[in-house]
């Protein structure tokens, strides 16, 4: 399996990173989620793990949170979510969480089962870059997972230089200065701030999040960096589709016989990963 | 020989922590934000220009000094020489405008031009649209829609004061809710927006600047007490504590001197046990909340637990980083009071003495009969509010209760 890093240097650009709360619609869809992920050719799969009080997001990724915690996930079934499919996809997965999951946990035990279920790397928005390096950063080394910093249009040069310098991954570009899952164009202040870290050749690779919902946001995100991480707007599209699920859990319960019941799971994932492709495949990338 | 809580600081580190508590860890989004703060906010309040400005404004529009007040028949009660700090007094109703005005001040300094803040009990809504009101500033106001309900009458004072007021509908749609929303308001705002926040919560330099607005109630105590009894100062004080600004600054002057024994009173919900409390340092433990290390309520997953008290205010499940350190070290000690125990302190105050409080500061008042005290003990209690915004919650609680009046 490759790193998170050489995955998307050996493709070099046109980068589809997608996110999704795991847990969310149903806690049986993460798995399912992860394989037609991969199917589809999501190039990294970035998993997050639901928060009570997801500060950095937006409405949408708020509710799948909740819903996710409602369904009653947790840090060690995600972990056994990923240990499931690790075999089955090569993708890359990267965790996205708050730094008081990882210490509740216990932050050594937390980096160490997350290596054993096959997860590459962590997203932490709120662990400052200054307390990684003093108490994280050798931790990451000894259990050989990648982590990558947020950088946004309010982060100083020198700022942007440490986050190169750290991010064993690659460079989180916040799209604008605002939660996850805004919609809209992007601004010509935008298209100048990432043309300011283009020109700053940065060592680690880069790619664009925040807002990238549609063709030309990734269009943009392709062009300015190695890639787009869409996340808002993929949860948006599959709960279009969740009605998939519900009738499914109707017919699950109405049925009668274990093997009628095997059938209906059977049609249902299909389904259920048809549309995810549909899903992917109206978010346009190549 | 030196007793060894000399020897501990209480005071903020250069990188902003108290002992393990406090620190910043928020998203890259608030960085430059709250690093300009953390840069600026010692020099800005040392201006001697700033400090007559803030001076004036304590002075001649919040009233100050508020009198520190004999409750005699309370100090009968209690066998104890109980002295009511009147917070309650001062201009809308409570200690947090003390805040607000320093915070408004600093806010027209960095050159923002819209101000945005958290409220439970709407006491600090009130302050931050009152001084947006007098400084000219737009002002939105972040408010959980169970305390909207609950705080009806403070919500119609921000609206006549001009200030928007947001519910928030996420969680249990109180003060950590509302906290939230005003943190994502922030990051989708930092270049124009300053966050007024309420309480010695948040990432550093938060805590340690809304403690140092506060500390004009301890500055005050300490003179007052001297007038009134002709010591240096008092046996006890005691405050009640939802995020801790008004125990921070009550305490402020005294936490080196450990003759104060200082006393927090926290909100016991229902019953510390029962599945339906706010008693942050029983039920919490050590994570992070609102971008500080502290403690706080949650799952071992690491989630946030929904606290419970019908006190708005403090229905939080977190303390403020400062806080957690002083009762880690024993310097401060914590209890706790339920409901039913500060409704009864806000009946007998208002019977006994005239004063109608506010339900947070009842809380204060809950627990003086738990704390050991003796005849000649001088106790300074900081009556935080006043009790107007919540009368409909009194009358409702006394009549469903079928409590003899
Ligand atoms: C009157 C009063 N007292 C106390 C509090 C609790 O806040 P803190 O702990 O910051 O003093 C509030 C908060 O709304 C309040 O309105």
């Amino acid at each position: 399996m490759l790193s998170i890093r050489q995955t998307i240097l050996n493709k070099g650009n046109n980068i589809l990173n997608v996110y999704f709360t795991a847990g969310h619609p149903t806690l049986e869809s993460t798995e399912l989620i992860l394989k037609a992920l991969s199917e589809s050719g999501a190039d990294l799969i970035e998993l997050g793990m639901p928060y009570s009080d997801p500060l950095a997001d937006g409405p949408t990724i708020q509710q799948s949170s909740e819903i996710a915690l409602r369904n009653g996930q947790t840090i060690k079934n995600i972990f056994k979510q990923v240990n499931n499919v690790r075999s089955h996809i090569a993708v890359p997965i990267i965790l996205m969480g708050y730094l008081n999951q990882v210490l509740q946990y216990g932050a050594e035990k937390f980096l160490q089962d997350a290596q054993a279920a096959g997860i590459n790397g962590l997203i932490i928005p709120d662990l400052p870059m200054e307390i990684f390096e003093r108490d994280f950063q050798s931790l990451f080394k000894k259990y050989g997972l990648e982590i990558s910093f947020l950088i946004t249009p309010m982060t100083s040069d020198e700022r942007i230089k440490q986050a190169d310098k750290i991010s064993s991954a690659f460079i989180y570009i916040v799209s604008q200065s605002s939660i996850t899952g805004k919609k809209g164009g992007i601004s010509e202040k935008q298209i100048e701030y990432f043309t300011k870290i283009k020109s700053m050749n940065l060592k680690s690779p880069s790619l664009i999040g925040f807002g990238i919902h549609n063709r030309e946001t990734i269009d943009i995100a392709n062009h300015y960096s190695n890639g787009a991480i869409v996340g808002s707007a993929f949860i948006r599209a599959i709960e279009k589709k969740e009605i998939w699920l519900r009738l499914f859990l109707i017919l699950w319960i109405l049925c009668a016989t274990k093997l009628i019941l095997l059938l209906f799971r059977i049609f249902s994932s299909l389904k259920f990963s048809f549309q995810l492709e549909n899903t992917i495949g109206q978010l346009n990338f190549s | 020989m030196q007793n060894i809580v000399q020897d501990i600081s209480y005071n903020v580190s250069d990188s902003g922590f108290y002992g393990e508590f406090g620190g910043a860890y928020i998203p890259e989004m608030l960085y430059a934000n709250v690093e300009e703060l953390r840069r600026k906010y010692l020099i800005i309040i040392n201006e001697p220009e700033f400090q007559m400005e803030f001076n004036d404004l304590l002075r001649d529009y919040v009233g100050r000094p508020s009198p520190l007040y004999l409750a005699k028949t309370l100090s009968a009660h209690f066998g104890a020489n109980i002295y009511l700090k009147r917070e309650d007094l001062n201009h809308t109703g409570a200690h947090k405008i003390n805040n607000t005005i320093g915070q408004i001040l600093l806010a027209k300094r960095l050159g923002k031009k819209r101000i945005i803040a958290e409220t439970g009990a709407g006491q600090h809504g009130v302050a931050t649209a009152t001084v947006c009101a007098l400084m000219k500033l737009e002002c939105v106001v972040y408010m959980g829609s169970v305390d909207i309900v609950r705080q009806a009458p403070n919500v119609a004072r921000m609206q006549m004061l001009g200030a928007t007021v947001v519910p928030a509908e996420s969680g249990s749609k109180t003060l950590k809710d509302a906290t939230n929303e005003a943190i994502r308001d922030w990051i989708n705002n930092a270049e124009t927006t300053h966050y007024i926040i309420g309480s010695a919560i948040g990432p550093h330099p938060y805590p340690d600047m809304v403690t140092r607005f506060q500390s004009i109630i301890s500055e005050e105590i300490m003179w007052q007490i001297q007038e009134k009894t002709g010591k240096k100062y008092p046996d006890y004080v005691v405050a009640c504590v939802g995020g801790g600004s008004n125990a921070a600054g009550a305490f402020y002057h005294f936490l080196n001197n450990d003759k104060v024994k200082l006393i927090l009173a926290e909100a016991a919900g229902k019953g510390v046990n029962s599945g339906h409390s706010a008693a942050t340092s029983i039920l919490g433990s050590k994570g992070i909340i609102h971008g500080c290390m502290t403690l706080l309520m949650q799952t071992e997953d690491g989630q946030i637990i929904e606290p419970y008290s019908l006190s708005a205010g403090l229905d939080y499940p977190g303390i403020g980083p400062l806080h957690a350190h002083l009762i880690k070290t024993g310097r401060a000690k914590v209890y706790a009071a339920t409901d039913n125990e500060a409704m009864l302190s806000v009946i007998d105050l208002s019977r006994g003495e005239g004063i109608i409080p506010a339900l947070e500061s009842a809380h204060a008042l809950a627990i003086l009969g738990e704390i050991g005290l003796k005849k000649q003990d001088n106790v300074v209690v900081c009556l935080s509010g006043r009790g107007d915004k919540d009368l409909t919650t009194y009358l409702q609680y006394i009549e469903k209760n079928n409590i003899k009046l």
